[in-house]
């Protein structure tokens, strides 16, 4: 038996994502990096994880360990999966270097039957601080880049996330603000709140 | 005559049948004959395979290697007919990626084969003389139902793993196409889902140039005691040119002359690069029998995985199947593209299945698979790693 302390480490966003997942379950993880979260899943929750990762580094990273990965991107590779493939689709901190989210957003709960994402927060408060008195592009942990550099070509707030769910008929079933030392805040009623203090957010969807 | 220098091909010694070793042999068909693509039967063939490693007591431990166009059984350890390494010792062997102390290889000589399994150079019973051009015309499919006969006959209901590369590629999903309940993971490597007009094209002119020879005499050349060797030599040069990369070529011999300080004005080997492709026309033909070339090329011509099983779809062929598997392409093989191996990955997302695929950086062209590339060795290693450990097979 693994202790907690022995247990493998994984980002504080993909912690929240694993317990949303139940064991057993079939998932797809779409840009999965170095495939930690697909490899905590099958040793912890026993389940059928596959992946699809843009970077050869990270394709062969995953692959070498064992995990069924390929190399493909979240905007072009998705429509060729059918429909309801998956117990879950999984999208962590990609969504905003997506060209087009929507329509990516419209093909994970298409493919799964729920969806898991995690995003950085461009309502949270440091940035809207460091924009403000600092008049520049804000870099806080979760948005580690300089503006000229960045992958992320799409940022959102929380507030305009669940907007483009109401807008797409998705349905949140959770929605958790992360502030900045990890601690959980649930997006519901307070949200004017939660997309303050979240530096990053975590929602479970599926299609109405 | 030295070979790599000659302004000819070196028509070499003519290969003898009989005394060739070919490894463990068996005979099937015996019972009922083998009805092939074509219409014709097939009864009591001859199988060439070699295998490596033990059988474990559930039989589960099998690895099935599909060898390429000029593959052949002798996988790992010394080929007894060339008396250099297997074609793929670098990867398999004792404590070697495909540990031979854990797993059971298995290496057929394919159906059309000429080393030991039945093939146009071997007797024709209802003659009495090699079958040349009488022999059937056979198919990438007909050659994995005698394979899949051939396990029948050592008693393994299921491989571990099927893997092989370019035209063993191709045996490899048509494997997980025809037979997925016996396919637990497959490694197509380096190869396409079909041949393309350009494979065709590469083949057509190899075959041209063999049916050329006046020594072929319209494949009747065993018969004639003669052997069409400058055409099957020309065809191994054109085809071993599509093997490599062009930077590959630059890097190995560039415009390097060969034992010689200037050019000649003639129509020697001037060039490294001539005296290399003249080294591995007249090596093969030492080796390999031209009809079976023909006969070969024309099966890998008519490979169409989504025509054969998905009714044109692609997709269709890979319906239910639960296979695992992992698609790996090299960057500078512009034989079998990687644009071939996504179109098989592609064709796997769209019916959910269970695939990984790795592209490897590698400026050694479609033989990267055969040559020392860490990278895709890792990738393979981890794979094959991975799947064990799914299908309850315990490291050792």
């Amino acid at each position: 038996m693994m202790t907690d302390t022995q247990k493998r480490a994984i980002r504080v966003d993909l912690q929240l994502i694993a317990e949303m997942v139940e064991p057993g379950s079939r998932l797809l993880d779409v840009g999965c990096g170095d495939g930690a979260l697909l490899d905590y899943l099958h040793h912890d929750k026993q389940v059928d994880g596959r992946g699809i990762e843009l970077s050869a580094e990270g394709v062969n990273a995953c692959v070498s360990a064992g995990l069924s990965v390929i190399q493909g991107d979240a905007d072009q590779d998705l429509d060729d999966y059918p429909d309801q493939a998956f117990d879950y689709v999984v999208l962590g901190q990609t969504l905003q270097a997506t060209r087009e989210p929507h329509n990516v957003l419209a093909n994970l709960v298409r493919i799964g039957k729920r969806a898991v994402l995690s995003f950085p927060n461009f309502g949270y408060w440091r940035v809207r601080t460091g924009l403000l008195f600092g008049g520049k592009m804000p870099r806080t942990n979760s948005l580690s880049y300089d503006w000229y550099d960045t992958p992320n070509i799409h940022f959102c707030t929380i507030r305009d996330f669940v907007n483009l769910c109401g807008k797409m008929g998705i349905t949140i079933e959770r929605g958790i603000a992360l502030d900045h030392k990890g601690g959980e805040r649930g997006i519901g009623s307070g949200m004017r709140f939660a997309n303050l203090i979240g530096e990053q957010a975590v929602f479970l969807l599926r299609k109405s | 005559m030295n070979e790599q220098t000659s302004g000819q091909i070196d028509e070499g010694g003519a290969p003898s049948v009989s005394d060739q070793e070919v490894g463990k042999q068996v005979r099937l068909g015996v019972d009922k004959p083998l009805r092939l693509d074509c219409g014709v039967e097939l009864a009591n063939y001859s199988v060439a395979y070699q295998s490596y490693g033990e059988l474990n007591a559930d039989k589960t431990n099998a690895i099935l290697v599909c060898h390429a166009l000029s593959g052949d059984q002798f996988v790992s350890g010394i080929n007894p007919v060339t008396g250099k390494e297997g074609w793929w010792d670098l990867v398999i062997g004792p404590g070697k990626l495909i540990d031979t102390n854990r797993f059971y290889v298995i290496c057929p000589n394919i159906l059309g084969g000429c080393m030991g399994t039945i093939g146009p150079k071997e007797i024709n019973p209802e003659t009495g003389q090699p079958w040349g051009l009488d022999f059937p015309v056979i198919t990438v499919s007909d050659m994995v139902r005698v394979q899949a006969l051939l396990l029948d006959h050592l008693g393994i209901k299921k491989l571990f793993c099927a893997l092989g590369g370019s035209m063993g590629g191709m045996q490899v999903l048509e494997w997980a196409a025809a037979y997925p309940e016996r396919v637990f993971a497959a490694v197509p490597i380096a190869t396409a889902p079909h041949h393309s007009a350009q494979n065709i094209a590469f083949h057509e002119t190899g075959r041209q140039a063999i049916m050329a020879d006046p020594d072929w005499h319209s494949g009747n050349y065993l018969n004639h005691d003669s052997r069409p060797h400058r055409g099957l030599a020309i065809a191994r040069m054109i085809a071993h040119i599509t093997y490599l990369s062009e930077p590959a070529l630059q890097n190995k011999f560039g415009r390097r002359l060969q034992d010689r300080d200037a050019i000649s004005f003639g129509f020697d080997a001037d060039f490294q690069v001539e005296s290399y492709l003249r080294h591995q026309g007249s090596t093969f033909v030492d080796r390999f029998d031209a009809n079976s070339y023909l006969y070969i090329t024309r099966a890998m011509d008519y490979f169409d995985l989504a025509e054969r099983h998905g009714g044109g779809v692609l997709a269709e062929a890979f319906r239910g199947v639960d296979t695992r598997f992992c698609v790996i392409s090299f960057t500078s093989d512009w034989l079998y593209q990687t644009a071939e191996s996504r179109a098989i990955v592609k064709a796997l997302n769209a019916v959910a299945a269970n695939v990984s695929f790795a592209e490897i950086e590698s400026d050694k062209g479609h033989d990267a698979f055969l040559l020392e590339e860490p990278e895709f060795w890792k990738v393979l290693s981890g794979f094959i790693e991975g799947a064990a450990e799914r299908y309850g097979l315990v490291g050792t």
